[in-house]
């Protein structure tokens, strides 16, 4: 439990870390959202920093990271000044967004990866085996822009899936399952996208660390003893090998995040992705700090969902005995 | 057999090597190679799909290869066969500087005026792609370079001080690399993004992007040069030298920074596609280098409308060129790497 609890106050540190380097770089920023008034002739100098003083954006770097400390305490994470609403609900009702596509595309990428992995070591040299390493090389070596630009350039062409958007334009006249089908149809592309990105690396660990474990002194005991196949690679080699996939699993999440965030963009996909390119663009910068901080967030939350998974697969983390540092 | 295995492998990074420094050849080249201005345009010529080079006309074969011109028609562009232009090899035409120290007019290949030799076709300007391509090569290769290099300076003096110091300057530094390998880099990238002028000259625009791009990616080659600097500060010859009285920084610069080039070497292979890749996703989104300068991102931006993407392919022609360059950097890094492991 203690486990638990100190990777939660690790967790809660390095959000604060995040949010404290984004206030920093905020303070190299040259620029602010009222430049634009700036140009206008008939907004005068006086209502511009009456404006500056009403958003606190006149005040020093610390005063304004606790004012949005406290505001983010208060789940609001500061004030959009495009949007004029807090940041946070704005934030979140984009996130449901991302949230449906990152989650759909880890839970194939992983349903497909483990078995494919598991598959390649156990006939391992064979036809598929070398398949495999010659297309996770092709995938990983190639840029995710470059795949996301392909696939849509070709679904766009020849009418595969719809392109752009999550709903049709028609979406509200449709029935509850025609509204479901309509999404799923606009979830394919970028979805397959994330997937070819993503799963190319997984493949490729869980190939390696379950022919680490099959090359075991106790696995050949266990072979040597007659068990059979299946239920060696199923009892006693998947277990073991879990552990490193498990922690890959929190790591390959930065990967989903920033790959859906491109794929948001390229596809046109109503998620955080393009609401932060926009405010960037407007120098709406609570919004970029929040779509920051909500990225940081979901990867906190999936390293987390790792770290309990690892302690229910290895007993070693249950008792503490692994745990030196 | 060791050796055998060595030797191969030399070879082979030999190949990808001489095959790397083409690539770049051709684009520090771009000058001569491509066959006109990237920025010159043709108002009458928006989206013209690739020249076809042709050795047959209507009567007989021709050595030389020869294009035809568009015309426009209703629905796009018919080749007009009234006129054939052959094509001539160092051709006298846009002047450009030749590896930005002279100026010169001289071009590898192209068509006397008014013909034009649009080999990957042209853009909505009607400016040619394939020069273009070359022309922000340049840009989009020299970002990832020199990203690359701010990455693996920053990299390894942190590695280097956490691995020798050690104690709680170790631990302060190898907790920041845990902040920034746990951040999704894209989102971060935007958000530091965010915060500088949008709207700069491009010289100023490829210096911030590129440091900015390379300042984010420090923790890995921080934490690999630590590993190395390690385990080779116990090592009996550095302890023999330190015994000899060899000061902090002689150590390191003797007989510890040499041990860390096989991996540094590796992750240089490795950075650049990725940091390429990331010019080409910023510029895509519009915050990188701006227009009128080519670069392979601001040029796949168009694409940003789905009926440019499905009518003129062509202009996918940066992403090609990017997919190349990353599979070269990817043997070459892949091939670095089981070097170092054979040893």
């Amino acid at each position: 439990m203690s486990y638990l609890v100190r990777r939660l106050v690790r967790g809660i540190l390095l959000l604060a870390g995040v949010s404290v380097l984004c206030f920093l770089f905020t303070e190299m920023a040259p620029g602010s959202f009222f430049d634009e008034m700036r140009v206008n002739p008939q907004i005068s100098p006086e209502t511009i920093a009456g404006l500056r003083a009403q958003h606190g954006l006149d005040q020093p770097l610390v005063v304004r990271y606790g004012r949005w400390v406290k505001s983010a305490l208060h789940a609001d994470l500061g004030y959009s000044i495009a949007y004029n609403t807090p940041v946070a609900p704005l934030l979140w009702s984009r996130a449901k967004n991302t949230l449906l596509l990152t989650l759909t595309a880890m839970v194939l990428t992983w349903g497909i990866s483990l078995p494919l992995g598991l598959w390649a070591a156990a006939k391992r040299g064979g036809v598929l085996d070398r398949a495999i390493t010659v297309i996770s090389s092709l995938l990983i070596a190639v840029p995710e822009i470059v795949i996301a630009l392909a696939l849509l350039a070709t679904a766009a062409r020849w009418r595969l899936t719809p392109v752009g958007g999550m709903v049709s334009s028609n979406f509200e006249e449709l029935s509850g399952w025609e509204q479901f089908r309509d999404v799923v149809a606009h979830l394919t592309l970028p979805v397959v996208i994330l997937v070819l990105c993503e799963s190319a690396v997984i493949v490729r660990h869980v190939r390696a660390s379950v022919l680490e474990v099959l090359g075991a002194s106790y696995v050949q005991t266990a072979r040597g003893l007659g068990i059979s196949r299946g239920r060696l690679l199923f009892r006693h080699v998947l277990p073991v090998a879990a552990n490193p996939a498990i922690s890959l699993f929190g790591f390959s999440l930065a990967g989903l995040i920033s790959g859906s965030m491109l794929v948001e963009v390229i596809c046109g996909w109503p998620g955080l992705g393009p609401l932060v390119l926009d405010a960037t663009f407007s120098r709406d910068l609570y919004v970029v700090i929040g779509g920051i901080m909500f990225s940081a967030l979901f990867m906190l939350g999936g390293n987390m969902v790792a770290d309990i998974m690892l302690m229910v697969s290895d007993p070693r983390i249950r008792t503490g005995a692994a745990d030196a540092g | 057999m060791q050796v055998r295995v060595r030797c191969k492998m030399s070879g082979k990074i030999t190949w990808l090597i001489i095959l790397l420094v083409g690539l770049h050849l051709l684009l520090l080249l771009a000058g001569f190679v491509a066959p006109y201005d990237p920025a010159a345009q043709n108002r009458e010529l928006p989206y013209a799909p690739p020249t076809r080079l042709h050795l047959w006309d209507s009567s007989r074969f021709h050595l030389r290869p020869f294009v035809y011109p568009w015309s426009p028609v209703d629905d796009g562009y018919r080749e007009d066969r009234s006129q054939a232009y052959p094509v001539h090899a160092f051709v006298r035409g846009d002047s450009y500087r030749f590896l930005g120290l002279f100026e010169s007019n001289l071009h590898l290949f192209g068509v006397e005026n008014p013909g034009k030799c649009l080999l990957l076709g042209a853009d909505a300007f009607g400016r040619d792609e394939f020069s273009r391509v070359l022309y922000g090569g340049q840009i989009s290769v020299a970002a990832g370079i020199v990203a690359t290099a701010v990455t693996l300076f920053v990299g390894s003096v942190i590695g280097v001080v956490a691995g020798y110091y050690g104690g709680w300057i170790d631990e302060t530094l190898m907790g920041t690399t845990e902040l920034f390998l746990s951040l999704p880099w894209l989102y971060f990238l935007l958000g530091v993004r965010a915060f500088l002028p949008l709207h700069v000259s491009a010289v100023r625009t490829f210096f911030l992007l590129t440091c900015v791009i390379g300042l984010i990616g420090w923790a890995r080659p921080a934490r690999l040069v630590r590993g190395v600097v390690l385990s080779s500060r116990t090592r009996n010859y550095v302890s023999a030298a330190r015994g000899f009285g060899g000061a902090d920084f002689y150590l390191l610069r003797r007989h510890i920074a040499p041990e860390t080039f096989g991996v540094l070497l590796t992750q240089a292979a490795m950075l650049v596609p990725r940091y390429i890749a990331a010019e080409v996703a910023l510029s895509f989104f519009g915050l990188g280098v701006n227009e009128p300068t080519a670069s392979w991102g601001n040029m796949l931006s168009a694409l940003q409308q789905y009926s440019v993407l499905i009518s003129y392919g062509w202009l996918l022609a940066p992403a090609a060129a990017l997919f190349v360059t990353s599979v070269i950097y990817y043997l070459l890094a892949d091939a670095l790497h089981s070097r170092l492991e054979s040893r």
